[in-house]
């Protein structure tokens, strides 16, 4: 059962470097923000039209 | 206030490359899923070639909707928005387009490999070592984009979809190099470096991951970028969505051993798995609420947009499905549900209500928007909905009415002790009308996608493609306000740098490959005596075995139950799988379980059972395998066979592979010959059926009692 080890290594690598991104994120204040961010992200296109609307049509109209 | 403004593009043509790539392989991956679906009820729909048959399209099917479909929905997603959320081009152009032609080259070369039966057998793992190596250097130029994409993005603030694109990478290219290890005997096939127990392990450690982070991850981070884009609104609460990301990330990959309860893992580790698996549930539903929340006075919406019902049925899949499988890897549940078709359902709830049902959504959203045009039919595209839905629902209440008929059917015995239904072939039967109904149900979902193709199509042929999309932008704001604290990132910015450190990583792993397989194999001692290495005519038939993908019908681990030993005898041990490379437990019964099949039937019936299995077996549905009697069996690769097997551990003595292996092959071979005439069958010994015999013949009898043994007792009397 010694491949346990290197799968339990492994997974705690990920863990591990996953707590490293999760400490920086905090530190680098990602977080302190957790209103906007959400709202930003809808109007993040402002070259960009915003989707056209839902054609109410039909495709081929007789 | 910054006021430098810049001006840059979005590459629009990679994502709509990787849309039309998902649309191909979508439908492509689906009918053969039908295929499949349809040999289940109908033996002969495979034509009697041996390319099409079940075993060999099953795994085809399985890597084009998970890698194909699903990858390149992924991809498509994630060049999209990940542009957007970074206010920033993708790093590079050239490994845009590096990423989108090596993909689609691995998936042709999955689609023309898996027919011609070159398989490593694990599933969802089963391309071979080239094509192996290619997805690892794909893999890395689509990391590289991702992360130099990130760093030089002009939005300070990493929106939570981001996350989860990071963790999908991340994780998929540790649990690929791990779980890929193996000894190439040819230009095309190879052995795992793990043998049995540990190589199941490490399968169903990727095998779960492979779901958690290929088919969930990327996904909820589509779901948290396209949900409220579409129905235009901000995510319910965008810090449940960070508290979704970090406690999801957290879990996931320590819940991998639920795959192998009851098996010969340690008891300690399936507990685990289970604990971790039921824990899950939080972060999922949680994810699943903060979805459905996000349209909270906005259900008119969805009444009219069929891309928000498409997501909405996608998400309400995904709660479902992680409901149901923190339920599965209870191990009192999961006793009654493995190896029946119950894992089939709950995988296909996910994949065609979550997977399918939100690349949908996604596509639905990103042509109209990429083609500067509204969508060409709403109507057709509600057609689509309900369709499919119905598809879905044929597709997974017969199937779940099948797998708990199966469970219970295996299970039952008479109130004399005796097992109800002892002949496996009955409790098949009595679920085929449920396999039939299930083809119906997927036949409506293709049907759906059908019309889906078309509609896409007559929106692009109404818009005009917009190559580039122009956006602007300040760059980010100066790290100078913060130094100090980000030095390390700074650093990380800095190109050579970035590119050191992805050297580091190669390296690790390039030492990674080279230590592991020697540890493991001085720690992979024989733990019962009498279990002795596969003789070469038998290794041969393994390998036949393999190649027609017999384990996706029949298990080879027999568990620790009465209702088990009753009808298949001694349960498995660790210790009779320490000269399998790969192991080959399987996960579903549609046949029965073949690990003390040795001795049970003369060689004759093997042989007729083969030819044609309803000869023997009235009502079976499996498939004949009429070429094995024909074709010749491929003796000249046996050294470089019997070297690589050497090579990971299995004890064949120096120079065995020349001279005497093949001695001994011809010998077993014209015992097998002479077994056959006895039972009336003439042979030649030079065919692929006499390895195939000969391997089926050994299945468990290493430590099984011999029967002139169990006749026995009677002489001491």
């Amino acid at each position: 059962m010694s491949v346990i080890l290197i799968l339990i290594l492994a997974s705690l690598g990920v863990a591990v470097a996953f707590l490293v991104g999760f400490i920086w994120a905090v530190r680098n204040g990602q977080y302190e923000d957790t209103c906007t961010p959400a709202m930003r992200m809808l109007a993040d296109e402002p070259a960009e039209k915003s989707p056209p609307p839902i054609s109410k049509t039909k495709p081929s109209n007789p | 206030m910054n006021t430098n403004v810049e001006t840059f593009k979005y590459d629009n043509r990679i994502v709509r490359a990787f849309a039309i790539a998902t649309i191909v392989w979508g439908v492509v991956g689906m009918a053969v899923g039908l295929l499949a679906a349809v040999q289940l009820f109908l033996p002969e729909a495979n034509l009697n070639l041996q390319f099409i048959t079940f075993g060999r399209i099953r795994p085809l099917h399985t890597n084009a909707v998970i890698f194909a479909f699903v990858g390149n929905g992924m991809f498509t997603g994630i060049y999209y928005s990940l542009q957007r959320l970074c206010k920033a081009r993708m790093f590079s152009d050239f490994l845009s387009w590096f990423n989108f032609w090596g993909w689609q080259l691995i998936i042709v070369s999955a689609a023309l490999t898996l027919p011609l039966g070159f398989t490593t057998s694990k599933e969802y793992a089963e391309l071979e070592w080239p094509i192996d190596i290619a997805i690892t250097v794909v893999w890395v130029a689509f990391a590289v984009n991702l992360f130099g994409t990130i760093v030089k993005r002009r939005e300070q603030h990493m929106y939570v979809a981001i996350w989860f694109y990071i963790a999908t990478v991340v994780t998929i290219a540790v649990l690929h190099i791990v779980n890929s290890m193996e000894m190439p005997w040819s230009g095309l096939k190879s052995y795992s470096m793990y043998a049995g127990v540990q190589d199941a392990l490490v399968q169903w450690w990727y095998g779960h991951n492979a779901v958690a982070f290929f088919l969930t991850t990327p996904y909820l981070g589509l779901m948290y970028y396209f949900l409220p884009k579409a129905a235009n609104r901000p995510v319910f609460s965008y810090r449940l969505s960070v508290i979704h990301f970090w406690a999801l990330i957290f879990l996931y990959i320590w819940a991998g051993p639920h795959h192998l309860l009851y098996t010969a893992l340690p008891d300690w580790a399936q507990s685990l798995g289970m604990l971790f698996s039921l824990m899950l549930i939080a972060p999922s539903w949680g994810g699943t609420l903060n979805g459905l929340l996000t349209l909270r006075g906005a259900w008119d919406k969805v009444r009219q947009d069929p891309m928000l019902k498409f997501m909405v049925a996608a998400v309400t899949a995904y709660g479902m499905a992680t409901l149901e499988g923190p339920a599965l890897s209870i191990k009192s549940v999961n006793s009654l549900s493995h190896y029946t078709d119950w894992t089939v359902a709950h995988a296909h709830t996910g994949a065609l209500g979550w997977n399918g049902f939100l690349t949908f959504s996604m596509l639905y959203w990103l042509f109209p928007v990429l083609y500067r045009t509204k969508l060409w039919s709403v109507k057709l595209a509600n057609y689509h909905f309900w369709i499919s839905l119905l598809g879905v629902i044929f597709y997974v209440i017969p199937i779940y009415i099948a797998g708990v008929t199966e469970g219970l059917m295996w299970k039952q015995f008479t109130k004399d002790g005796f097992l109800q239904y002892p002949n496996f072939l009955e409790t098949i039967v009595q679920v085929v009308p449920m396999f039939r109904l299930r083809a119906i149900g997927g036949t409506l979902y293709i049907l759906g996608v059908l019309l889906m193709v078309y509609n896409l199509y007559r929106t692009a042929k109404s818009g005009k493609f917009e190559p580039d999309t122009v956006a602007q932008a300040a760059p980010r704001a100066n790290h100078a306000a913060v130094a100090g604290k980000t030095t390390f990132h700074r650093l990380l910015e800095g190109k050579p740098l970035f590119f050191t450190v992805l050297a580091v990583v190669a390296i690790l792993i390039g030492g990674i490959v080279e230590v592991i397989p020697m540890y493991l194999i001085k720690e992979n001692v024989p733990t019962i005596a009498s279990v002795k290495p596969y003789t070469p005519l038998e290794v041969m038939g393994r390998d036949i075995y393999i190649r027609e993908g017999c384990l996706g019908c029949h298990s080879q681990m027999i568990r620790p139950f009465r209702s088990e030993t009753e009808r298949y005898g001694e349960y498995s041990k660790a210790g009779e799988f320490v000269y399998d490379h790969p192991f080959l437990w399987g996960s579903e019964r549609k046949g029965p379980d073949l690990a003390r099949e040795g001795g049970r039937y003369p060689d004759a019936w093997h042989f007729n059972h083969m030819d044609d299995p309803r000869s023997t077996s009235p009502g079976s549905i499996m498939p004949r395998y009429s070429w094995l009697l024909t074709q010749p069996l491929d003796t000249n690769s046996l050294p470089a066979r019997l070297k690589a097997l050497r090579k990971v551990g299995v004890p064949y003595p120096a120079g065995y592979e020349n001279g005497p292996a093949q001695k001994d092959l011809v010998a077993q071979a014209t015992r097998v010959v002479q077994n056959l005439k006895q039972g009336a069958v003439t042979a030649e010994s030079d065919r692929e059926i006499i390895a195939l015999i000969a391997y089926l013949q050994r299945l468990g009898t290493d430590i099984k009692p011999a029967p002139a043994a169990a006749a026995a007792p009677s002489s001491f009397e």
